[in-house]
């Protein structure tokens, strides 16, 4: 019986190869251009908010956002980086490990502080973002980005820390501000999302650094890195990398600061009702 | 009729429904019982005469229980509520049970005592943030990662990099910082012009007129044929060669391997004419 069924398989196997090859021949008999793979991002079911950055409405909404201050080049970024009560070893290291490759940052312990406190202790002391992590199982699991005075509040699901130490190869951080890469934050959530991530490092980043840092969106995951760079001739680049390595998944945006009862929520991933299809993206 | 002895010896026999027995003590599951034990002066059914002290919402009651009632099981217990002062609850209590015993009145206030403790640890705790539980599923975080790997590998990422990097270069991002020959950035342009998929191999297709000449100065046949020592050579000249394009270190390296190679390698006719070639 098996066999039988084998032998149908093999059969089959073998007309689809040679259906296939003959396709292959007569195309290149007729010069056709070659074909572009099938993949998710190439299929991917296409989203009405999605932004073209070149557009002069979207450019418009932009410099009245709450973040063209720093796009403006007015205001410098100063961040705040804390953990949620209680942060074990793991927690700790990601947090000083981040406040290293962020250079404008400072890390202080939590004290049991409120977040809501905590918004309008930093607001007065000019800083303009806290990063608060949280922690499963004595891992961070939770990236909490609220921009100050008056928000956005990101929730990110956080995974995959590879901590600088666990790189093999890895160069040494300076204390140069790098240079931001963003890829593929293209629908108006995204483009917000970069914006404040963006909005982490300096505007004038020191390009003798050659330090880089990426921002990489793909599905929906984040995808930091931190490099270093060197251009090898005019096509030619090596990256080595520096560290941390983590990944970001968007849970949800808030449009105010943080305030889970009352506040107004601009975005949140709904399982059930958004993520119906495979190839469907938001950011 | 009451008999509080013959409750007792039934119930201490084992046939309580509130008794829990453990391997140290006995408790008591009866919500009258003062002390929660499960002795002869706790027991709220088998003493005729008993006094506890409940909670209601936040409010106190002293529950009070007498012989007299024992024949009416409605109205078995009187409830008095407590002034919400605890000392002003505590003199409630002495006034309300003045002739009973000392050890009942004791229990009550240590039951009130307790209660009041609480009342005030849960008020403070409701005013104060609370944690939020949430469920992790494990099905779906077990999706998550797996969606996570897969878009980590269909992301490319150092190839990602990498072009920006070059699209920043080539945009005059860096300025003066960087000055290349001419010729890298027009091959740069035309790359881009062309397709400009893969970088990465360029560097290797863009010098195809000395690398055909090369591959037959190799010579594979040799390479095949030749011992382990000089597999060695050729492993060791590679490592160092392959991401550096140094084109004067190569040549000494293939004169080395040719003088190496058999006799038979007849190719050295050749060899000034590539050096010619590869110096452009």
């Amino acid at each position: 019986m098996g066999k039988k069924v084998y032998a149908l398989n093999k059969a089959e196997v073998e007309a689809k190869r040679k259906a296939k090859e003959e396709r292959r021949k007569e195309r290149e008999k007729i010069n056709a251009p070659k074909q572009t793979p099938r993949t998710i991002e190439s299929t991917r079911e296409p989203d009405d908010t999605w932004v073209d950055p070149e557009d002069d409405e979207v450019k418009e909404d932009e410099s009245l956002d709450l973040l063209s201050d720093y796009f403006a080049r007015k205001r410098e970024p100063k961040v705040l980086i804390t953990t949620a009560d209680n942060p074990h070893t793991k927690t700790i290291k990601f947090c000083r490990e981040l406040k290293q490759s962020l250079e404008t940052a400072e890390f202080r312990w939590r004290n049991r502080m409120p977040v809501k406190q905590m918004v309008k202790a930093a607001s007065k002391r000019n800083f303009s973002h806290i990063i608060i992590i949280n922690e499963d199982h004595r891992k961070p699991n939770g990236l909490l980005l609220i921009h100050l005075p008056k928000g956005p509040t990101c929730f990110f699901r956080l995974s995959s820390v590879k901590f600088c130490e666990q790189i093999k190869n890895r160069a040494k951080i300076t204390k140069h501000k790098p240079e931001v890469i963003m890829n593929n934050f293209n629908t108006r959530i995204g483009h917000t999302v970069g914006r404040v991530l963006t909005s982490l490092f300096h505007f004038d980043p020191e390009f003798h650094g050659r330090r880089v840092v990426t921002f990489h969106n793909q599905r929906d995951y984040i995808f930091f890195r931190h490099h270093r760079y060197q251009f090898k001739n005019g096509q030619k680049v090596a990256l080595q990398e520096i560290g941390p390595r983590f990944t970001l998944r968007l849970k949800w945006v808030q449009a105010g600061t943080f305030d889970t009862k009352y506040g107004e929520y601009e975005w949140v991933l709904k399982r059930h009702e958004m993520e119906t299809s495979r190839r469907r993206f938001f950011l | 009729m009451q008999h509080d002895d013959v409750i007792w010896n039934t119930l201490r026999a084992g046939t309580c429904s509130y008794k829990v027995k453990t391997t140290t003590q006995d408790f008591c599951k009866n919500d009258y019982n003062v002390y929660g034990l499960c002795t002869r002066s706790n027991c709220p059914l088998s003493n005729s005469n008993y006094a506890t002290v409940r909670e209601e919402e936040g409010v106190c009651y002293l529950y009070v229980k007498t012989i007299e009632r024992a024949a009416f099981p409605a109205k078995m217990w009187e409830k008095i509520k407590l002034p919400k002062d605890y000392q002003e609850a505590l003199a409630e209590i002495d006034r309300q049970l003045i002739y009973w015993p000392f050890h009942v009145k004791d229990r009550c206030k240590k039951r009130l005592t307790k209660i009041t403790q609480y009342l005030i640890r849960m008020r403070k705790m409701a005013t104060r943030r609370q944690k939020k539980l949430i469920t992790m599923p494990r099905k779906i975080e077990r999706r998550e990662r797996r969606r996570e790997v897969k878009a980590l590998l269909a992301a490319k990422l150092d190839n990602a990099i990498e072009r920006e990097l070059l699209e920043r270069l080539k945009q005059g991002t860096y300025g003066d910082m960087y000055k290349f020959p001419e010729t890298a950035f027009d091959k740069a342009i035309q790359d881009e012009d062309g397709e400009s998929e893969v970088e990465t191999e360029e560097p290797s297709t863009s010098k195809e007129s000395a690398k055909e000449k090369k591959v037959q100065f190799v010579a594979a046949e040799d390479f095949d044929e030749s011992d382990s020592s000089d597999m060695e050579d050729y492993s060791d000249n590679d490592s160092s060669d392959m991401d550096e394009t140094e084109s004067e270190d190569e040549e000494e390296v293939a004169l080395e391997r040719l003088k190496k190679s058999r006799p038979r390698v007849v190719i050295e006719y050749e060899k000034p004419k590539i050096v010619a070639t590869k110096k452009n």
